[in-house]
């Protein structure tokens, strides 16, 4: 087959606020769909699941139109093949681990035992059989999330959807269930779309990455190449880079303010430019020597970054600089107190817009 | 320290009051009750048929208003249809309603010259007033409201999502409601549905309006005992002990099966 396995473009009003993106995925891909909170992540999963109807656009799957309003087209939830493992997994209360799983067959016509069956084998490849027997509310978060994912796949989904699927669950389980679910995204030969605010699922799990705020597409693309070029604020913050747009002539990019950052690559025209916070060295007094920027800063906020203290500073640019906590010590740090930054040519990367 | 169970006697001394009033008149009944004829009062045929006939009655109006009533509470949780509170005040009626004001009712609309009761006897032959589809009849009017009440309730509590959920499985509209929607809300059910029944146990003023008081066919145990309060005042106290005794083995039984299940 040629083309994508899904093909939609999602367009959606919910009171002022509006979702219009496009999304693709082919067989076999993981597309994570990341965004802040109100991007409209959840709403354009709902779409696609047939839970919420379009208000135009296209939703194509495994060369059947599901959906296209111009052309009053509309599949209701039950008849797409498409699995969804919820935020909060949404087992059924009243059933087994085993009939939650076995849910999904029996509605598409599997008799009780063949369905049970199927459930089974479910259960065994994400590591539960012992529990086939459990109600939910017998289940760790790990494991329901498990039985969710299942439950998900056991109807042989073409498309399979996932909502913050480890967003409930504590650091230390998150860390094993996120690596069981990668092998199991592995194995999946439909399409996944992974619906997430958290970075590291994105980067881990996905093998594309669309980046949505206020609902539309801001940034698309493989991970290594979000996390080294990020083209908006929030995706800068996401991977931990400060970011700036400006007007780039060969190395000296300038910014909206006037002020002028110097760069060891180059670019013409509207370019960012990204350094690492730990890029920015802090001086007390005006450096002399090396560094080709360096400007006067004050303090607007410090705060504890892992093992290293993150320095926010106002001047002719706003930026996040991390120092050690012995060079923090030497610097007697206040908000408010003078400092000046330095940032070398070299740690820079410069982009086109 | 506080005393966090300390309560305050302008509530302390209502209650104990309120508490007596509820509990005394049982008590009376038991310490008035003729123990040493109560075999014999027992064993009267007409007692056991009004026994019989009660429970058949009471729980055949139970399973009509689960059948009629459990659709209806789900059309008024989750459809929006024109009129739909009008239609959700109007269902509540009869519970506020005089019961002998709803068996005139019955029979101005069942009875033999009523709206639908001539219809029905002219299309099937079917009279229902002073019958014992009638009891059910009567029954089910007054105590199906509260099977109703109860149901929407627990369907408006109900989270949408599992039945979302069970739609991504591929569930009709029909097995969400089947397997997802009905055993989500079975406490709330078990709970109306004991409402209605000891509601439909103890109806008296619908009944005798409607059904009349015929022993074997229409009189229930509610009757039997109002008619035997003016010839046989022991006899009297002895059915009252059995209705209650029927009420309170049942409310029981069920609470620890059902209502107080997690």
């Amino acid at each position: 087959m040629t083309g994508p396995l899904l093909d939609s473009h999602l367009v959606a009003d919910r009171g002022g606020f509006r979702l219009d993106i496009a999304l693709t995925a082919a067989a076999g891909e993981t597309v994570a769909l990341l965004g802040p909170n109100g991007a409209g992540k959840t709403t354009a999963l709902r779409a696609l699941a047939g839970l919420l109807p379009l208000g135009a656009g296209h939703v194509r799957l495994d060369g059947g139109t599901l959906d296209d309003p111009a052309r009053r087209i509309w599949t209701p939830a039950e008849r797409r093949p498409i699995g969804v493992v919820f935020q909060d997994y949404l087992l059924f209360p009243h059933l087994t681990a085993l009939d939650n799983v076995a849910f999904g067959p029996r509605c598409q016509g599997a008799s009780r035992a063949d369905a049970r069956r199927r459930a089974g084998e479910w259960l065994h490849r994400v590591g539960l059989a012992a529990h086939s027997r459990a109600k939910p509310r017998h289940l760790s978060g790990g494991q329901a999330q498990r039985v969710a994912l299942a439950r998900a796949l056991a109807v042989r989904p073409a498309l399979l959807l996932l909502d913050e699927p480890l967003a409930a669950l504590d650091a230390g389980t998150r860390l094993d269930t996120r690596a069981e679910l990668g092998r199991h995204l592995d194995d999946h030969a439909g399409a996944t779309v992974l619906v997430t605010h958290d970075p590291l699922d994105a980067m881990i799990l996905a093998d594309r990455i669309v980046i949505i705020e206020n609902g539309g597409v801001v940034q698309e693309g493989d991970p290594a190449t979000i996390t080294r070029q990020p083209r908006t604020d929030y995706v800068a913050r996401l991977v931990g880079l400060n970011l700036y747009r400006g007007h780039a002539d060969r190395h000296a990019v300038t910014l909206p303010g006037g002020f002028t950052l110097t760069a060891a690559g180059s670019a013409s025209g509207e370019a960012f430019i990204a350094f690492s916070p730990g890029a920015v060295a802090l001086y007390r007094s005006q450096p002399d020597g090396s560094p080709r920027n360096v400007w006067p800063a004050t303090i607007s906020g410090i705060e504890r970054h892992g093992d290293n203290i993150r320095i926010q500073l106002d001047g002719p640019i706003a930026v996040a600089a991390d120092i050690t906590t012995t060079a923090a010590a030497d610097l007697h740090l206040v908000p408010g107190s003078q400092l000046w930054a330095a940032l070398k040519a070299t740690e820079t990367r410069i982009y086109p817009a | 320290m506080r005393d966090k169970a300390r309560t305050p006697p302008v509530l302390a001394i209502p209650a104990v009051i309120g508490v007596a009033f509820l509990v005394l008149p049982m008590i009376g009944l038991l310490v008035r009750a003729p123990w040493s004829t109560l075999p014999r009062q027992l064993a009267t045929p007409h007692v056991l048929d009004a026994l019989r006939l009660s429970l058949i009655t009471s729980t055949t109006a139970t399973i009509v208003s689960i059948l009629l009533g459990v659709p209806l509470a789900w059309l008024l949780a989750r459809s929006s249809f024109p009129g739909r509170r009008l239609v959700r005040a109007l269902v509540t009626v009869p519970l506020v309603l005089p019961p002998v004001v709803g068996g005139v009712a019955l029979l101005l609309v069942f009875g033999r010259r009523g709206l639908v009761g001539t219809w029905l006897d002219s299309q099937f032959g079917i009279t229902l007033p002073f019958t014992t589809a009638g009891v059910v009849v009567a029954e089910a009017f007054v105590a199906m409201p509260f099977l109703v009440i109860s149901v929407e309730g627990a369907i408006r509590a109900a989270d949408l999502r599992y039945e979302e959920a069970a739609a991504t499985l591929g569930a009709t509209r029909w097995t969400v409601f089947r397997r997802v929607t009905l055993p989500i809300v079975a406490p709330g059910l078990a709970a109306g549905a004991v409402l209605c029944w000891a509601r439909a146990l103890g109806e008296f003023g619908a009944t005798i309006t409607f059904a009349g008081n015929y022993p074997g066919t229409t009189q229930t145990m509610p009757l039997i005992v109002y008619l035997a309060l003016e010839t046989d005042p022991p006899a009297a106290i002895v059915l009252s002990l059995i209705l209650l005794a029927v009420s309170v083995t049942i409310l029981v039984g069920l609470r620890e099966r059902w209502i107080s299940a997690p």
